[in-house]
């Protein structure tokens, strides 16, 4: 189960509804082994497309050199699907390298840049088996 | 000579969960075998038909590989490699 406070869904929603039709993704990072998504970080899509996304390889460095700093580590991995369903392709399967994440995926296909309801859900993603989980939004991290 | 390799969460599983080993090596490439005798298998994680895989980034004191030489890039007593799968998928 992933449990998120609502404007961390809000700003998730936001960045996926912004950057629409390109893919856009993030991180929000907690402590380590807290499970609490804490802290919401954007993050450029350097294949800056409709089709793929990728951390630009200087950001990623600096990103994950903050979180070791911070005794944190990556809670959530989003990223947005913009002509299709929010679950996991067989290329973001074959990628997902955070054995601790929640990968959540934001479908925009439906409002694209609009307001209106997007598809949100969560996967644990483990030597290729994708298990989606419950999401709960909760007014804020208890 | 002595290098310092940070190792990401996904690979720990060949360093008995260090976050961080030493390796010995004049480029990436004697590194990564010198790692694989210590830390059998993780060679394979990093490199593929003879170059290093497109979705894994390494980085010596803070300059990515790639724009260095990639698996020639040159090592000196000291240096700090950290090697970081790429966060990336497609729909």
């Amino acid at each position: 189960m992933l449990t998120i406070d609502q404007a961390t869904f809000d700003a998730i929603v936001a960045h996926a509804k912004r950057d629409h039709p390109d893919e856009a993704c993030g991180i929000v990072a907690g402590p380590y082994g807290s499970d609490r998504p804490e802290r919401f970080v954007e993050m450029v899509n350097a294949a800056g497309s409709p089709t793929f996304y990728e951390f630009d390889s200087m950001d990623l460095l600096a990103l994950y050199k903050e979180m070791d700093e911070r005794d944190e580590e990556p809670v959530i991995i989003y990223h947005s699907h913009t002509a299709t369903e929010a679950y996991p392709s067989r290329t973001d399967i074959g990628l997902a390298s955070e054995p601790n994440a929640h990968y959540v995926l934001v479908s925009t296909r439906e409002h694209g840049n609009n307001d209106g309801p997007v598809e949100f859900r969560s996967y644990r993603i483990l030597d290729g088996e994708v298990t989606e989980e419950e999401v709960v939004v909760v007014p804020a991290l208890g | 000579m002595a290098i310092e390799v940070r190792i990401p969460t996904i690979l720990r599983t060949y360093t008995g969960g260090e976050k961080a080993v030493s390796g010995d090596g004049a480029t990436l490439s004697a590194l990564i075998d010198d790692l694989e005798g210590s830390h059998p298998g993780i060679k394979d994680r990093l490199i593929d038909n003879g170059d290093l895989r497109r979705f894994v980034n390494v980085y010596i004191n803070d300059e990515d590989v790639r724009f260095i030489g990639g698996l020639e890039a040159e090592l000196s007593d000291g240096d700090q490699v950290v090697v970081l799968p790429a966060v990336a998928g497609g729909c």
